[in-house]
């Protein structure tokens, strides 16, 4: 075994004293040192699928912008057609350069009508905040939209799984006092956020998650987030709940396919190309990137995002891993941007970019591992893998990253 | 607390040697496969195969990583477990008996000499 040398002064969470004390193997992630896993991955991985998990996520960035033309602001920066929200409604939206490569993706709630949230991916936090100023002061009406980015002062924890819902409602009591207007916090429904009291501190819970199960995400400041980890944990323990490390959100992920900026989207990867054109609103007015991804739309792409199981048992397959077509005029064909081994599955999956024609469920494939081919399937897209999943409602639904 | 039988010689790179005769059986240490969890392959070298010590022969992945495998001795591959292959989990659960990788037949056996002994290896790994 090898080992990795680790030094440079890395960012913590609210919860790091959290995760030492239940002894979390600690890596760097983004420039933040975060718990990859506590017990080990695949047991992280089937306590959020069978029972519950809970995630710090305080590593994502928190940007606000709010005024009375926050709403055109957004609407011309990201792609999801922000008049759809309505206060306490979330959607899930990226934003583009002008060629429609992604500068992020990421959550955006409506917390009233001239109040929005972004919630970003923790290693594009300065690229976005950069970017979101830059159009900002080329924006005609900018007097009257408010930017702040209170990602260093906001902590997160996503709470998933199947059980959540039986013990959430007992951490944070009560009726919501803002966003969506419901009695309890179970009452909310996916997308929808409400802003709770607790102990006298307004916080935000939404019905959102990365892993494919039923689930919360819960934004609080800094100083209330320990108190919430510790609550959930101690409410959530007795009905199988466990802390859960970057490494099971990233394995859930994949398993339902969901893209993590820096694997499946950067600056020179659309939406389109990555799958997640159902997010771009293209008859909503301009916005940037519109006219890449609208021709694109329209008449394709080169490459294209697929999602494939390993036929047999092999080793894993890992990002970066060439794909080849099969048969005896096999080429090399694309790149696997996501790929671990599913715990579900007992099976290696992931997710390449290829042509278009190689994309297409059922289509055979082989990935190299060392230098050798194995065989892999094309697979339809999203939460094939998870054959329990009612079927989706939209065509795929992501949120963002860890 | 990581288990460090006494019997055994270890690598700086957390392989274990077991030394019969000529030959030498090598896997991983507990506190290896602690430190990798989940392990679910196991790529073996094939027999007959002439390795060099110190030379990376075999690949072990866990959940979120592919780790190498150095030989911790020379000389031939004579056997390999195909339990281990066929049962990757053993490498966490039975890492001193069911989870061992290969075995060696020894082409130099003062290479012994410079391995680690269990005190050694325990402090390492400071247990």
């Amino acid at each position: 075994m090898s080992e990795n040398p680790k030094v440079k002064k890395l960012k913590r969470t609210p919860l790091f004293n959290a995760h030492q004390k239940l002894g979390g193997r600690l890596i760097e992630f983004g420039g933040w040192e975060m718990p990859v896993h506590y017990t080990s991955i695949s047991d992280e991985h089937l306590a959020v699928r069978k029972a519950a998990g809970i995630f710090d996520i305080s590593h994502m960035g928190e940007v606000s912008l709010t005024g009375p033309n926050a709403e055109k602001f957004l609407n011309e920066t990201l792609t999801n057609d922000v008049r759809k929200l309505s206060p306490g409604q979330g959607q899930y939206t990226l934003m583009c350069n002008k060629k429609g490569g992604a500068i992020d993706d990421l959550y955006l709630y409506r917390l009233g009508a001239e109040d929005f949230l972004l919630i970003v991916n923790a290693s594009r936090i300065t690229a976005d905040v950069a970017w979101l100023r830059k159009r900002l002061a080329a924006f005609a009406d900018r007097n009257t939209v408010t930017l702040s980015n209170a990602s260093n002062k906001t902590g997160a924890v996503a709470v998933q799984g199947p059980r959540v819902q039986e013990f959430i409602g007992n951490v944070i009591p009560g009726a919501s006092v803002g966003g969506t207007q419901v009695g309890s916090v179970t009452e909310l429904k996916k997308n929808e956020v409400g802003k709770f009291n607790l102990d006298g501190t307004e916080i935000l819970v939404a019905r959102t998650g990365y892993t494919g199960e039923d689930g919360f995400e819960i934004v609080a400041s800094s100083k209330k987030i320990e108190t919430i980890w510790e609550r959930l944990l101690a409410a959530g323990q007795p009905l199988g709940l466990k802390p859960a490390g970057l490494g099971a959100r990233d394995t859930l992920r994949t398993e339902m396919c969901y893209p993590l900026y820096g694997h499946e989207l950067d600056e020179k990867t659309t939406p389109i190309e990555a799958g997640v054109g159902f997010f771009v609103s293209l008859d909503k007015g301009d916005f940037v990137g519109r006219s890449v991804l609208a021709e694109q739309k329209a008449k394709g792409t080169s490459k294209k995002l697929a999602a494939f199981n390993m036929t047999d048992r092999s080793a894993p397959p890992r990002p970066g891993y060439p794909v080849w077509s099969t048969g005896p005029e096999a080429k090399a064909i694309g790149t696997v941007a996501s790929g671990t081994q599913s715990p579900l599955l007992g099976l290696g999956i992931g997710m390449a970019y290829v042509p278009p024609a190689f994309a297409k469920a059922e289509t055979p494939i082989e990935i190299e591992i060392r230098g050798k081919r194995y065989p892999a399937t094309v697979i339809p897209k999203p939460g094939a893998r998870k054959p329990i999943d009612p079927p989706p409602e939209q065509p795929i639904d992501p949120a963002v990253e860890p | 607390m990581a288990n460090v039988p006494a019997d055994l010689k270890y690598a700086k790179s957390h392989e274990w040697v077991r030394i019969a005769g000529d030959t030498a059986c090598i896997g991983i240490t507990d506190h290896a496969q602690h430190e990798l969890t989940d392990v679910v392959f196991v790529e073996l070298p094939p027999v007959g195969k002439k390795i060099k010590g110190g030379e990376a022969c075999a690949v072990v992945e866990s959940v979120k990583t592919a780790s190498d495998i150095y030989s911790p001795v020379s000389g031939e591959v004579s056997e390999i477990n195909q339990a281990v292959v066929d049962n990757p989990g053993l490498v966490n659960t039975e890492p001193y008996d069911g989870g061992w990788f290969f075995k060696v037949k020894l082409s130099n056996h003062s290479e012994l000499d410079s391995l680690l002994g269990a005190d050694q290896y325990k402090a390492q790994i400071g247990g």
